[in-house]
């Protein structure tokens, strides 16, 4: 029996956040009343406690805060991507995020390299954020 | 007077562990509850309280009161703790709370499961994808050990320490183990050992990683008036403190630090002792980094030091503070949410004496903490013996 991979079960307050990722862009919360920038999506700022929030783009820049190799995968929907490599990113913006890091050799990665935006379609309505370590630059 | 000494565990009671086919979830949770009672040389009519965990094998919707229905008792306080880890010595902590406000007085915590024999492939899958948030973790496919790598990734990174630090602990839990005739791993393994087991989710190994069991445990926690005549010597709960930061390793503030600093410090506070009082500790040991970050964050080594402190040695027998005397998850047994339980029942043996190889010399105050979560819901309890009241 071949799994699929699991799709995120949207709810009220997220969808907004899964419809921009639909369209290929990553959004986050600011607070109108402190400025806090929120991952993710939330009825208040969890800095503040106001529930004045507006949704922003993200620029699709962070780093890698940690990562790790998973050699056996979490179900038979992942087998084929053994090894695959699940990070925490600090955006650009702040937040921190879980995700993937895909077409990046193992070797360039590392904690406190740049990533960048990408995205993997797993149905019609979803798309998941995901991130690329930026090649090293030669010195 | 508060808290501080106002109970006393008076039973203790271990089922086997390891694979355990011929006992289901819910007969090991009796046998342990009913060992417990009989140590602490009490009916069953005496106790009014019980605290149970809920069991993955074989849940109930309210599982303490599905074992008291099995038990044939009428407890005045019941409460089932939903998951585990931190949540072991939580229930203890209120359980206490419960017989010092005068709600009951005599209270059974009793936990077990069967996470090896009781639970298909799938399910056990199933299980580790429901730790992760469903629509910001679980969608990227980590494993509960991966979860736990990235704060493994984030310790080497912080302080240059080695995979051989984690290693340490693995070797010294199993040292422990290999003196308690209980646990399930009794072969010796050295550093290379460890090193050499395959990669799990970078850098941990399978030797890094707590076991997978069946088995329960429990004990019998009775208010401090009530402990003349019982047949072993009372073990007072001298401390307890709680602490928590967040519930997904995506939202952690740190990944080197946690909440066990707070448990830690409430629960040192509530005893009037300090990490330098304390003749042993068990410290929740699911994966070898985590062991090492609650060392710091109890006070019980500095930060980025506790892989040294391993490495030397001083957490295994017969060291300056032994370590999961009983061999930990790591290498005595791991079934889940009851998990922490046997680190509870062997302080309470290891505060009686007369543990033969492994009893540690002179131990009057001994520390526990277990936490939950990835990182993310602390419980410390200090005990101690009349002498330490």
């Amino acid at each position: 029996m071949s799994q699929t991979k699991p799709l995120p079960p949207v709810d009220a307050q997220s969808r907004s956040y899964w419809e921009a990722c639909n369209q290929g862009r990553l959004v986050l919360q600011q607070c109108a009343a402190c400025g806090h920038v929120q991952h993710y999506h939330r009825i208040l700022c969890t800095h503040c406690g106001t529930g004045r929030l507006t949704e922003v783009d993200a620029s699709g820049k962070g780093s890698v805060r940690s990562f790790t190799v998973i050699r056996r995968a979490v179900s038979s929907a992942f087998d084929a991507d053994v090894p695959y490599v699940v990070a925490l990113v600090e955006l650009a913006e702040g937040p921190t995020m879980m995700s993937n890091l895909v077409e990046s050799p193992l070797e360039n990665i590392r904690i406190g390299a740049p990533v960048e935006l990408t995205f993997e379609r797993r149905s019609d309505a979803i798309n998941i954020p995901q991130f690329r370590v930026q090649a090293p630059r030669r010195a | 007077m508060g808290l501080r000494g106002s109970t006393a565990i008076v039973g203790t009671f271990d089922t086997a562990v390891g694979k355990i086919p011929d006992r289901s979830a819910t007969a090991l949770c009796v046998e342990a509850a009913l060992g417990a009672v009989r140590d602490a040389g009490l009916e069953l009519s005496d106790i009014d309280g019980l605290v149970t965990c809920n069991s993955m094998a074989q849940p109930y919707m309210y599982h303490a009161e599905a074992i008291a229905e099995y038990l044939g008792i009428r407890p005045r306080y019941c409460a089932t703790a939903a998951a585990g880890g931190g949540a072991t010595f939580t229930v203890l902590y209120q359980a206490a709370l419960a017989i010092d406000a005068g709600i009951c007085d005599t209270v059974v915590i009793a936990m077990a499961d069967s996470l090896r024999t009781g639970l298909s492939r799938e399910a056990a899958m199933i299980m580790q994808s429901s730790s992760g948030h469903p629509q910001y973790e679980t969608p990227y496919g980590a494993t509960v050990p991966g979860y736990y790598a990235l704060i493994a990734q984030a310790y080497l990174h912080a302080y240059g320490a080695r995979t051989e630090h984690f290693a340490a602990v693995a070797v010294s839990g199993r040292r422990h183990a290999c003196l308690n005739p209980a646990a399930e791993m009794q072969k010796p393994i050295t550093l290379q050992d460890v090193l050499d087991s395959r990669l799990i989710a970078d850098p941990l190994r399978l030797l890094d990683c707590s076991l997978v069991s069946d088995g329960g445990a429990a004990v019998v926690l009775t208010r401090a008036d009530r402990v003349a005549h019982r047949p072993h010597k009372p073990v007072y709960l001298l401390g307890a403190g709680e602490g928590r930061g967040h519930e997904h390793i995506s939202q952690a503030a740190s990944l080197v630090h946690s909440s066990a600093r707070e448990s830690g410090e409430r629960a040192y506070a509530m005893a009037r002792l300090g990490p330098a009082d304390v003749d042993f500790a068990q410290v929740y040991d699911c994966f070898t980094p985590v062991v090492l970050i609650e060392m710091e964050d109890l006070g019980l080594c500095a930060a980025g030091e506790a892989g040294d402190f391993f490495l030397r040695g001083d957490g295994g027998p017969g060291g300056r503070l032994p370590i999961n005397t009983h061999g930990g998850l790591l290498s005595h047994s791991h079934p889940g949410n009851p998990g922490s339980m046997f680190a509870l029942t062997e302080s309470v043996r290891q505060l009686r004496g007369g543990q033969g190889a492994r009893q540690v010399q002179d131990a009057d105050i001994g520390l526990v903490h277990a936490q939950g979560g990835i990182l993310s819901s602390h419980c410390t309890v200090i005990l101690g013996t009349e002498a330490a009241l």
